[in-house]
């Protein structure tokens, strides 16, 4: 009976009108307006006799997280077009993502492929929470996706639409939807996109700025890279002072330009960052500093030591104290950077609000090293500063006389050399730069690795603390390693673990095979 | 006032005969009841008919002048005892919530309802958030339809198919005496479309004509003898009468080919997906015409084997597509074929997965590989022969691409709760944390990992009951306001007293049901015209019996958020400490204050807008603010310095000024990189002197440090 059926049955020739079908999806993080983009597509396609269907998820779902939007079109006919609600791999025509890595998700998913997608994406990037919290740089590379993207799909336009859209003073949904009819991806002309617009009647002037920026780059075949970190400004490089001063700063210069010039520009930066934080003889310390580790660099490994050395020496030096902290907090750069930032419309004010939360530490971190040193070995003492002065604070900065308090602190600056905190800080690097140079006569690499090592001791408070921790544990573990062969390798391991977490978990993992392998051979060279 | 306004759209409901209506799949529902003449409709919002209920309250209006009663039930049992209406009298009702969890919810309710049996058509919508985008347990509904012998609509999706069924679930529930759910999937709630529309209808007997002329029959009521004799009548009468009416109208539908070796059986939801898969097979075109039968199970329960039976005849082989676990379709038929003795290979999950969504991907290889082996000369050559095409070999993104689970919103006030949470924790060490249904349980992610489970809406702190005893550390538990009110005042409150509870109970009072899209609720401190709010969930706890209770007016005052959970960690009494935690959600603030802000600034009125900021040369990269926050608008940048290995933190401009930041950064004694930048629009003649007079002396002071050391500037 099954045989007599089959004859009466062939394989339908493909209907030339499935090819109509424009199958679009969107992803999107929660909050970016998908909706909104949706709803004019979907306004535009239907003022140009198409027939659509949109599918969306709303719900808990979306608060944030990564979420898909989806719509197929085609020309209206006689009878409805039967469209799926969901897009499936291989088979979308126009990808938009929001977001770099969402575009990355689109690749991944199998969304877009080079026989019939356009992917249009911005290049920004929302960080996901997960890039945030890692303690070192935890940050997603898009270099990956733009070069997946380009291998997967058909056409590849992207830009930053998001910058685009807050320029305009509008939302990403204008830019996207403006470079989706600038793609020329949807058969429809520009001001079927642009009455789409106008008649959802809300921000339309706005929402048309960003549509006609987000279009002409679109049209424009843009592809730009995902910039790393703000829109690149003119290094803060010059000299300004007092003559005698800019004179002085001019001899510190040429030393500094007299380095090698694999570690010139770094020795220059670092000799900038170090002045700007004390002043030109704190410059000169650390220009001998860094000669005294040049002379026992090594030419034939292009002086990494040495541009290492200039780099986080610098760190070392110019480190975060009450005064740096009051300085940067009061200079007029500061307040020009904030009222960049913030934008305060023509004619409005700004009220400027500080959080400080001294603790006892940092209150006899600025003493005398003698009497800081004094009051902090006692219990009691620490205690009693601490109820004097551990609480939140909340400066005003745009009044006059917690400025004042901030300017003032910042002033005494001078006086730092005979802190306890100067004190703590230049013993500590001291014994790293010591630490260091031993290690570079047995083994350069590690001489170089161990400079790096630096880049752990860094936030306030316990956040320090636990930084420094961090440091102490990883040259616990490079003590261990030195004389092996793969001593540099296990430390860049070490430090790399140390970033990876808060807690220093990872650090921990890594150490206990450090001591598996290093502390047996150790015993070994003993015996 | 809900997340989203329906206002404008709902005056599409007013259209009626020979008018097109365009929209959602939710507004089509709305119409389609209304067009059913139903008498009262009620719910309880959750994705995905969260909307359907905002449709429905901002339709309220037009609902009143139609005589129909409009119900925010308190929960979805709530909810499905409100259909005892259409026990008694011919009244049309419909409730909604979303499957499965909200027919868990209701079970109790429906399941008396089903016993009972109904006069007036009952329909319980049920939005079944399964498969991507869902945000609940992965269940099927189908199990309580069978269980209580409700009938199980899954109409086509696309908006004249749900309409239909609309009316259709009404006549039916009406013929069979029986409840009927109808089932709509994730996306067909907000599928956009168009249908005939048809004039809204007067209910024809209103709930105020049944308080007018009260009935009762105590033959419905659940109890022996008569449930007994409800179990009979369900299968003696209510059974074939149900099958009858889906044979005589044609409730199920059948495409293609009349003859053919082979056949589809699918429940309706999956129409449009299959016949993507045939498309892309070559075996349909644009419209849906298709060259292998299908047989569309809009009412999958109950299945009616004589239609299945005409179906198979002449076919060697029938595909059953029935998304989700367990198979019940499957089962059935592959039973009503083994007893009837039929000779017919019964394909499904040996073709398709058995658990998650049917994806297009998932239903094109299940379709493709039930072909290959059924019928393989219908498909076109080149997917006949094993990899014809070579796909481009993509770099793995894999461990690039981060994942992106929901998260709490900028400005949302619960994050300042789990900061301190988190750092009370670090204090005093890890506790044992339950968590509840909500917004609040993002915080059992990454950065705050606080609570390690969900057990259902209100019964955070039931879940902790067995540690009511107390021990070394108190447990604490988490519940929202929307589970407070959905059951969570006697489920975990009055239990918690009633046990003489050790716990701690943290009450996260967001003044909405928040994460369902922002309808009021009791507690909401919006003016409501229909509905009652302003009840106080500090009284309600007082209520029921709680000694210890403390109401924290602004979340983001961390210290006292801190202070507080210590204190409940540390006291003496005896019985639940409850912690009340209320500020209103951002979403919902901005969205009510946004505009009359902006209005205020247009009108030269005095307004001040807070904003926060980070001084990237003070933040050295560490991130722990961010570890203590998650905020979307709490970002990273990398400076160009070379001297900065880590990019540090950064506000973006959607930073609504909530004050975590700052708040955080001092509770926790971070680091002193946060300022706030309150933006003063229209300051009065005094504000601006003033003002100018101190930048000024600051410029001044700034200008002769400036003069007396070498600084580094930009050229």
């Amino acid at each position: 009976m099954a045989s007599k059926t089959q004859t009466a049955l062939q394989s339908k020739a493909h209907d030339p009108a499935l090819d109509q079908i424009i199958k679009l999806a969107i992803m999107a993080v929660g909050g970016q307006g998908g909706g909104v983009l949706t709803n004019w597509i979907e306004d535009c396609a239907h003022r140009n006799g198409y027939v659509v269907q949109a599918t969306s998820v709303a719900g808990v779902a979306q608060r944030t997280g990564a979420t898909i939007y989806y719509m197929e079109m085609a020309p209206a006919q006689e009878r409805a077009p039967v469209f799926s609600l969901l897009p499936a791999a291989g088979d979308v025509d126009i990808l938009v993502a929001a977001e770099m890595m969402e575009a990355g998700r689109a690749i991944m998913r199998g969304f877009v492929t080079p026989d019939r997608t356009t992917l249009i994406a911005s290049s920004h990037r929302a960080l996901a929470v997960s890039e945030k919290t890692v303690p070192g740089d935890g940050i997603a590379d898009s270099e990956e996706v733009i070069a997946a993207a380009e291998i997967a799909a058909q056409r590849f336009i992207a830009f930053d639409m998001e910058k685009m859209a807050v320029d305009a003073g509008s939302m990403i949904s204008a830019s996207l939807f403006g470079a989706l009819a600038g793609s020329g991806a949807l058969p429809f002309e520009r001001e079927s996109f642009e009455a789409a617009i106008k008649a959802s009647g809300r921000g339309v002037e706005a929402s048309l700025r960003a549509f006609a920026a987000g279009f002409e780059a679109a049209a424009g075949g843009k592809i730009e890279r995902p910039q790393a970190g703000q829109a690149k400004l003119p290094a803060a490089n010059a000299p300004a002072g007092p003559k005698h001063l800019v004179e002085q700063w001019s001899k510190l210069e040429a030393r500094a330009a007299a380095m090698p010039e694999a570690a010139r520009d770094m020795a220059l930066t670092g000799l900038r960052a170090v002045v700007d934080f004390q002043d030109l003889d704190y410059g000169a310390e650390y220009l001998d500093r860094l000669e005294q580790v040049l002379a026992q660099d090594d030419p034939a490994k292009g002086h990494e030591l040495t541009r290492e050395a200039a780099k986080y020496i610098a760190k070392a030096m110019a480190y975060d104290d009450v005064f740096r902290v009051a300085d940067l907090k009061t200079r007029g750069s500061r307040f020009a950077r904030v009222r960049t930032e913030i934008a305060p419309a023509k004619g409005a004010q700004m009220k400027l609000t500080e959080f400080m939360h001294p603790r006892a530490e940092e209150i006899v971190g600025m003493m005398p090293s003698g009497l800081g040193r004094r009051l902090s070995n006692s219990q009691g003492s620490m205690r009693l500063i601490d109820r004097l002065f551990n609480k939140g604070r909340r400066l005003r900065t745009d009044r006059l006389l917690p400025f004042a308090q901030l300017y003032v602190l910042g002033g005494l600056r001078k006086y730092r050399r005979g802190t306890l905190r100067h004190a703590i800080e230049k013993e500590h690097m001291e014994a790293w730069l010591d630490k260091a140079m031993t290690y570079r006569k047995i083994d350069y690499a590690l001489g170089v690795e161990t400079l790096r090592n630096r880049r752990l001791v860094k936030g306030y408070s316990d956040t320090h603390a636990r930084g420094l921790s961090k440091f102490d544990r990883v040259m616990d573990g490079v003590a261990l390693l030195a004389g092996r062969d793969d001593a540099a390798h296990w430390c860049r391991l070490l430090r790399e673990a140390a970033l990876a977490d808060e807690k220093g978990d990872q650090l921990e993992g890594a150490l206990k095979t450090v001591r598996s392998f290093a502390g047996q051979a150790e015993t070994v060279l003993q015996n | 006032m809900a997340e989203r306004s329906f206002a404008k759209e709902v005056q599409k409901l007013k259209i009626g005969e020979g008018e097109t209506f365009s929209g959602e799949g939710i507004l089509a529902l709305t119409k389609a009841l209304l067009e059913a003449g139903v008498g009262y409709v009620g719910g309880y919002q959750g994705a995905p008919i969260s909307h359907l209920m905002d449709v429905l309250a901002d339709a309220e209006e037009i609902l009143t002048e139609l005589g129909v009663r409009y119900e925010a039930n308190a929960s979805e049992a709530a909810a499905a005892a409100m259909l005892a209406a259409s026990v008694h009298y011919p009244i049309r009702g419909a409730v909604t919530f979303k499957g499965p969890v909200g027919v868990n919810v209701a079970s109790d309710a429906l399941a008396n309802l089903s016993s009972s049996g109904v006069t007036g058509g009952a329909l319980v919508i049920i939005g079944e958030d399964y498969g991507e985008g869902s945000s609940i347990m992965q269940e099927r509904s189908h199990a309580f339809a069978m269980k209580s012998q409700m009938w199980l609509l899954d109409p086509r999706p696309n908006l004249p198919s749900i309409v239909q069924s609309v009316h259709q679930g009404f006549e039916l529930s009406e013929a069979s005496n029986t409840p009927v759910m109808l089932m709509v999937r994730i996306r067909s709630c907000h599928v956009t479309g168009s249908f005939q529309a048809r004039d809204n209808k007067r209910p024809p007997f209103t709930v105020k004509d049944a308080l007018a002329n009260p009935r009762s029959d105590y033959a419905r009521v659940v109890l022996p003898p008569m449930s007994y004799m409800q179990e009979h009548d369900k299968i003696n009468n209510r059974w074939p009468a149900a099958q009858k009416f889906i044979v005589e109208h044609k409730l199920n539908e059948m495409f293609g080919p009349k003859e053919a070796p082979v056949g589809i059986v699918l429940q309706g939801g999956m129409y449009n997906g299959v016949i993507r898969a045939l498309q892309r097979l070559g075996l349909a075109d644009i419209h849906g015409d298709t060259e292998i039968p299908l047989y569309v199970l809009n009412v999958t329960y109950p299945l009616v084997h004589d239609e299945f039976f005409e179906f198979c005849e002449g076919k060697s082989s029938v595909l059953v597509v029935e998304e989700g676990q367990p198979e019940f379709i499957e089962q059935a038929l592959g039973s009503a074929l083994f007893r009837a003795g039929k000779n017919i290979s019964l394909h499904g999950k040996d073709m398709l997965p058995m658990a998650g969504e049917y994806t297009g991907q998932v239903m094109l290889d299940g379709i493709e590989a039930f072909l290959k082996k059924a019928a393989p000369e219908l498909l076109p050559a080149r997917l006949r022969a094993p990899n014809s095409e070579e796909k481009p070999a993509l770099p793995d993104l894999s461990k690039t691409v981060p994942i992106r689970p929901p998260g709490f919103c900028t400005g949302c006030p619960e994050r300042p709760i789990f900061a301190a949470l988190k750092m009370t924790e670090q204090e005093f060490g890890k506790h044992q944390i339950a968590g509840d249904i909500g917004c609040h349980l993002f915080a059992s992610l990454p950065p705050f990992e606080i609570g390690g489970s969900t057990m259902g809406y209100g019964l955070g702190p039931a879940s902790n009951a067995a540690f009511d005893g107390g021990g070394e550390k108190r447990s604490i538990s988490i519940i929202g306001d929307g589970g407070f009110w959905h059951n969570g005042l006697s489920s975990s409150i009055g239990n918690a007293v009633y046990n003489k509870s050790d716990g701690v109970i943290v009450v996260v009072d967001n003044f909405y049901s928040a994460a369902t899209g922002g309808q009021d609720i009791l507690s909401s401190r919006a003016d409501n015209a229909s509905k009652a709010t302003g009840h106080p969930i500090a009284d309600a706890v007082r209520g029921v019996g709680v000694k210890w209770v403390r109401q924290i007016d602004r979340t983001y005052d961390v210290p006292k958020m801190r202070e507080i959970l210590k204190e409940a960690l540390t006291t003496d009494h005896v019985g639940p400490k409850v912690i009340v935690a209320s500020s209103e959600c951002m979403l919902n603030r901005q969205r009510r204050e946004k505009p009359l802000m902006n209005k205020a600034i247009k009108e030269g009125r005095r307004v001040e807008k807070p904003r926060f900021g980070v001084d990237e040369d003070i933040c050295t990269g560490d991130h722990a603010c961010i570890r203590l926050s998650g905020c979307p608008s709490l970002s990273l940048k990398k400076l160009d310095d070379p001297l900065r290995d880590d990019p540090v933190a950064s506000i973006d401009q959607s930073c609504v000024g909530c004050g975590n930041c700052g708040e955080v950064a001092d509770a926790a004694v971070l680091c002193p990189s946060f300022f706030r930048a309150d933006v003063v629009h229209n300051p009065g003649w005094f504000e601006r002197t003033l003002g100018s007079f101190t930048s000024r002396a600051i410029a001044w002071l700034q200008n002769r440090r400036s003069r007396g050391r070498i600084e580094f500037v930009r050229t």
